[in-house]
């Protein structure tokens, strides 16, 4: 059987005053049916790109989206009416992804009554309640306004709508990066549940590896439009051979007292992807540069399932 | 009087209202505390909490409608700073009193180069430098912060993120203050720039011997750049103590909450433990402790009375009347 989502050398360019912006540069994966694919990088990287190219927000420069084994990447009209009904984005900023004169039950119906699926008033009104109630907000807010809610519950409304017709794949931007540490434990929770209930598979774009690691069962490094390492959640905390990887992961401030985290210092900052030129993107920053990392570079499978793309992978961690 | 003069800052029951739309907003309800030369406090707490309205209170920038001080005193060196004239204070701020705020876009003006603004700064404070003196002193600021002297004539907009935080840095520094209130400064940052800016602040605050009170939401901020921490909520230091203390021994059910919301990085948890419920409305606080309608260990006393602060070890303070709980 394919599998639900399969990303093949995915491109996404931008013409941009100064050259052309690689945002993402190459990229290929594949993400089964409930499970949840991370994709971790700094600002700019290209992560929030890359997830709303394959959803066809943007349209692709080159490269492939499968969905269920059939092409989406240029499905125009009806097909592509019927991708989207399959494939919904949740947003980072829950303050400004709802529309403020929309009322919570106008939010979550809308999308409900264009799907046509539903035939009278008091079937829309039983699947709202269906909806509001998986999402856990309750019955007394179903008339209120964005303004009226906090972060956490504007969250879960945009969660309502992108789970409104039953898709297989979610798309999440940052989605608890605005949030509370209380409240972005409680929507991580129910992300997971009803990832449980529903089988939906998630693409979770986010900086916090922290949160990262928590919630995917596969993690996507990205530098600069590229993938620099790709691997299983365990596999890739267990091991982690990217240098970028390690200075991504090192930089977390650390809680634990008693085990202070060997901080790898990282020189300049974020470079960009305006046409860059060969070899690796990482180079200008990364401790470990040498001549031939300007060859260009390619993932490879330096474990089972677990690929890096560094040419100096095996030096430098001793393999 | 003389107790005040013991600290090199002393901040004593300070409350801080707010009136919105006909209601009062309790921001800051009766918070006090107390921080030596060259000490870094970290005030921790939710969105909402009263964390930058502490800082602004000591500062005395509180926009004054809506915001209004109703009770408390600020002392410095023993100077209480809540009744200085206004000229006075404004001496002391930059001066003695530095604040890098949140947000580096918004805390630059984008129509002057970051050279001037940095040599404005210092003209103002320091009245007998030359032009050309303190230009001088502002390209060693900049060099201290690792930014090159030569782009003194840069415009805000030419710098990155982490770089234009790094020039709010070099103006909070310029003037050598004792004191900086850091809120959130690196929350609009990346990881990576965000450990070069935290590594900068921690060098020059030790190199200095300057105190700072870094406000955060990030509790691995504070462990690695504080010595202590006040966990605020609702307005109210709830827990207080050496990060040591309050990390290795939480005793508030909302300190432990927080802990328990955050995904391990070490262990694998399937599940993480949020906090029921959300922070109350600041207009309408609940009587009694006022997280007790999160709380799960909340009893009628926690609904109705006053809750006194307890020393559970030498400067360890827990404000919870419930100490004895099923999780201690």
């Amino acid at each position: 059987m394919a599998p639900l989502i399969e990303v093949k050398n995915l491109k996404k360019y931008f013409d941009v005053p100064g050259g052309m912006n690689h945002a993402v540069d190459d990229i290929s994966f594949v993400i089964n049916q409930g499970e949840t694919l991370g994709v971790v990088g700094e600002s700019g990287c290209g992560k929030s790109t890359l997830g709303r190219t394959i959803i066809r927000l943007q349209e692709a420069t080159d490269g492939q989206v499968l969905l269920n084994g059939e092409d989406i990447t240029h499905v125009k009209g009806r097909k592509l009416h019927k991708a989207r009904e399959q494939m919904q984005i949740v947003f980072q900023d829950p303050y400004s992804s709802l529309n403020p004169r929309m009322s919570v039950e106008a939010t979550i119906t809308e999308p409900l009554k264009r799907s046509g699926r539903f035939h009278s008033k008091a079937e829309l009104n039983d699947e709202v309640d269906r909806l509001m109630k998986l999402v856990g907000i309750d019955d007394r807010l179903r008339h209120s306004y964005p303004h009226e809610l906090d972060g956490g519950r504007r969250q879960r409304v945009g969660i309502a709508r992108a789970l409104a017709l039953n898709p297989s794949f979610i798309m999440c931007d940052e989605p608890v990066s605005a949030l509370d540490v209380s409240i972005q434990a409680q929507v991580l929770n129910l992300l997971m549940d009803l990832q449980e209930e529903l089988k939906v598979a998630y693409m979770f774009v986010t900086h916090d590896l922290s949160v990262v690691k928590h919630i995917s069962d596969d993690i996507l490094v990205m530098y600069l439009g590229q993938a620099v390492e790709k691997g299983p959640t365990k596999e890739l905390f267990r091991n982690m051979l990217h240098p970028y990887t390690k200075v991504l992961f090192s930089a977390i401030p650390s809680t634990d007292l008693d085990h202070p985290m060997h901080r790898l210092q990282l020189k300049g900052e974020i470079t960009s992807a305006i046409d860059p030129e060969p070899g690796c993107r990482f180079r200008a920053r990364c401790p470990y540069a040498t001549e031939k990392c300007g060859q260009p570079q390619q993932l490879e499978e330096i474990k089972p399932n677990h690929f890096v793309s560094c040419c100096r992978v095996r030096e430098i961690n001793d393999l | 009087m003389s107790t005040e003069n013991n600290s090199f800052l002393s901040v004593k029951n300070i409350v801080v209202e707010y009136t919105s739309g006909g209601d009062i907003i309790h921001a800051v309800n009766d918070v006090s505390f107390d921080l030596e030369k060259g000490e870094s406090l970290g005030l921790v707490g939710e969105t909402g909490a009263g964390k930058t309205t502490i800082a602004k209170t000591i500062l005395r920038i509180l926009p004054d409608p809506p915001a209004k001080m109703i009770g408390g005193e600020v002392y410095m060196n023993g100077v209480n700073l809540t009744t200085l004239p206004e000229d006075d204070m404004r001496k002391r701020r930059g001066n003695d009193i530095a604040m890098i705020f949140q947000d580096p876009m918004t805390a630059l003006n984008p129509l002057m180069t970051v050279g001037d603004q940095i040599v404005e700064g210092i003209q103002l404070h320091n009245k007998n430098l030359s032009r050309k003196e303190a230009e001088e002193e502002a390209c060693k600021m900049l060099e201290m912060v690792g930014i090159a002297r030569r782009r003194f004539v840069e415009y805000p907009h030419q710098f990155s993120g982490g770089m234009k935080q790094r020039v709010v840095i070099a103006m909070a520094l310029a003037c050598n203050p004792s004191l900086i209130l850091a809120d959130e400064p690196t929350t609009a940052l990346d990881v990576t720039i965000q450990a070069q800016v935290l590594e900068l602040i921690k060098d020059l605050q030790k190199k200095y011997q300057t105190s700072m009170i870094m406000i955060t939401h990030d509790l691995g901020i504070v462990a690695e750049t504080c010595e202590r921490v006040a966990v605020i909520y609702a307005g109210e230091i709830v827990e207080m103590g050496t990060v040591r203390d309050v990390f290795k021994n939480p005793s508030h059910p909302y300190t432990i909450g927080l802990f328990n919301s955050l995904p391990n990085m070490v262990e694998d948890n399937a599940r993480l433990t949020p906090i029921d419920g959300m922070p109350p409305n600041p207009a309408k606080l609940p009587k009694g402790c006022k997280f007790n309608p999160r709380c799960k260990y909340a009893t009628d006393a926690c609904r109705n009375k006053e809750i006194p602060v307890t020393e559970l070890t030498p400067g360890h303070v827990c404000k919870c009347c419930n100490l004895n709980r099923g999780d201690k």
